[in-house]
């Protein structure tokens, strides 16, 4: 058999024809709302952000110091054993500069990128990223392997939420001095952090 | 293992498109219908259904795999939804396989559908439940944020380039001129994809696939019903399928090992050495170009960090010695979920058979792969064919 062969289905709309309302189409906007239980480890893992304090979880088994914390280890299939604090700083994994909000739509002129990164936090263990947001920095000047801290929202504002955080900032002023910038770049050794 | 041998023996697809003015229901008529027709089979032949589709939330119709029976054939029959995210539709010929290896079914219908663009303003918006409701959803991410991230990390790791990138995305577009059902067949270069809109840096407009409304539907039969029916069987020689945490931000986001473990479970099966060497041609998941490389490294086609340099060198282009994605893949055929692997399943089936018309890669390729790759980053599914 060959495609070519074949009279194919799919007949095309264009967003003009559709626009204007020139195809029939039938419209449902729902206005459905949930709310969903924190749990157990993320319940603790949330009151300990209304502190301040990041709240992680070892798994006596693997050893490792798991964020967001769980109430049992996925790999060892065994309950977890210990709440642990670690440290609101941490080393940027990856980040992405988004002119895109979450349904496409773009960003407006006049608004600033958004910042997201994958942050390893520092005391878990390696490759334990959280996802959050970039602030107090130029876009140009993030670089991968850079030291960050959570700048917190003020104590009577938090509500228990991971938006307690507002976003994780430089530990140092970027690229000061020649020796700042040095240190940055060794901890970008790459390549060997990929085959981790 | 005691199963049966399982060949694809027929095929269909719909033209993918932005917005379709067929239902989905209708759209697997349409492939549903083909693919009996190409291999001179009645419904009343089959077996067996299994329907693969993407989130109900494009569609906004629940149960959406109990809507669509109708379209695909399943009405009376044994038929079986199966749902793995963007891994769904190369998942959808091993759900099949199940049912003809393991004797229940000779002949088994498997349609794969996706109705984007019923979810508006955009079905981008249908990811946001995706992302940990307590955790991330509060920041209100979209998927682009955590491709972009993922290539950035990618880029990074090996010293990769945009440019690097883009040529992956100029190829297959290029590809899709030849392919009937294409929604983007462009003749674009590397500077046209640099300078069109940065979305999510490193992701621009030009490194990602369209949303898109399609079906596609194969025929699977058992090895003695297959020999009846054609003279040119392909055989699923391999599945593999494997996930990994939906914590996703612990991950090693420059190298995918959830589809290194599929494929090393597709190639046992196959007993598939060298798939450098023995894999002569390869279908992996391109939503975005630089997934293409990300998976043909987790496929072991190629070192990690090495897929961009054999792009470069034109080794994965249609007449290379290792062709990737000749059907133009999701970058230019277009990327209805589900569908987009069957798609890719399809192509190596016509490839293997010699019947893919101006897209046929060629040295005669005896063995062939698909992959596809979905959920939060998490999924891989790998399909391996031969002649």
């Amino acid at each position: 058999m060959k495609l070519e062969d074949y009279e194919l289905g799919g007949i095309n709309i264009k967003s003009s024809d559709f626009k204007k309302g020139k195809v029939l189409t039938t419209e449902w906007e729902p206005n459905l709302k949930y709310a969903w239980d924190n749990g157990v480890a993320i319940g603790r893992y949330l009151a300990g952000l209304k502190e301040g304090r990041i709240i992680a979880r070892i798994c006596y088994q693997c050893k490792r110091i798991m964020l967001p914390p769980r109430m049992f280890c996925e790999l060892c299939f065994r309950p977890t054993d210990e709440w642990m604090e670690v440290k609101d700083t941490g080393t940027i994994n990856t980040f992405s500069i988004a002119q895109v909000n979450w349904d496409a739509s773009r960003r407006g002129k006049d608004e600033p990128p958004l910042l997201p990164a994958v942050i390893e936090i520092d005391g878990a263990s390696p490759g334990m990223g959280i996802m959050h947001m970039l602030g107090e920095v130029e876009p140009d000047q993030i670089k991968v392997g850079m030291k960050v801290r959570a700048v917190w929202k003020p104590r009577e504002e938090r509500t228990g939420a991971i938006t307690d955080i507002l976003y994780f900032k430089p530990l140092r002023a970027p690229a000061k001095k020649a020796g700042a910038r040095k240190k940055t770049k060794s901890k970008n050794a790459a390549p060997a952090r990929g085959k981790r | 293992m005691g199963m049966r041998k399982v060949a694809i023996v027929g095929a269909g697809i719909t033209k993918f498109v932005r917005r379709a003015q067929e239902t989905g229901k209708e759209l697997s008529w349409q492939a549903s219908k083909m693919a009996l027709d190409s291999c001179e089979l009645t419904l009343d032949d089959v077996d067996m259904v299994t329907m693969g589709t993407a989130p109900d939330a494009f569609d906004g119709v629940h149960m959406k795999g109990e809507y669509l029976a109708d379209g695909a054939g399943g009405i009376g029959k044994p038929y079986m939804r199966h749902f793995v995210g963007g891994g769904t539709g190369v998942f959808s010929p091993i759900h099949g396989w199940f049912h003809v290896a393991s004797g229940m079914a000779d002949i088994c219908l498997v349609v794969a559908e996706e109705k984007m663009s019923s979810c508006h303003p955009h079905p981008q918006g249908a990811f946001l439940t995706i992302f940990d409701h307590t955790t991330e959803q509060p920041l209100m991410p979209t998927l682009i944020w955590i491709f972009a991230l993922e290539m950035n990390r990618y880029m990074e790791t090996y010293g990769i380039s945009k440019a690097d990138i883009a040529r992956v995305s100029v190829k297959n577009k290029h590809n899709a001129m030849d392919h009937p059902a294409a929604q983007i067949p462009q003749e674009i270069t590397v500077e046209d994809v640099l300078n069109s809109e940065t979305l999510c840096w490193p992701v621009n407009r030009l490194d990602i696939s369209p949303a898109s409304d399609g079906a596609a539907a194969i025929v699977l039969a058992s090895e003695r019903v297959a020999r009846r029916i054609t003279d040119k069987p392909v055989w699923i020689d391999g599945i593999g399928f494997s996930i990994d945490t939906a914590y996703w931000a612990t991950r090693d986001l420059a190298y995918p090992r959830y589809v290194e473990t599929a494929a090393r479970m597709a190639y046992d099966m196959a007993g598939i050495k060298e798939p450098h060497k023995e894999i002569h041609i390869a279908e992996p998941y391109d939503p975005f170009d630089y997934k293409e490389l990300h998976h043909m490294e987790g496929l072991q086609l190629c070192k990690r960090g090495e897929a961009a340099r054999l792009t470069a060198d034109g080794v994965t282009a249609r007449d290379g010695n290792m062709p990737i994605c000749p059907s133009g893949g999701a970058l230019g055929v277009g990327n209805p979920i589900a569908a987009t692997g069957l798609m890719k399943i399809i192509e190596i089936f016509l490839q293997l058979r010699g019947e893919a018309g101006k897209r046929q890669v060629p040295g005669d390729p005896r063995c062939g792969l698909a992959q596809a790759w979905g959920d939060l980053m998490q999924m891989g599914t790998v399909v391996v064919m031969r002649k």
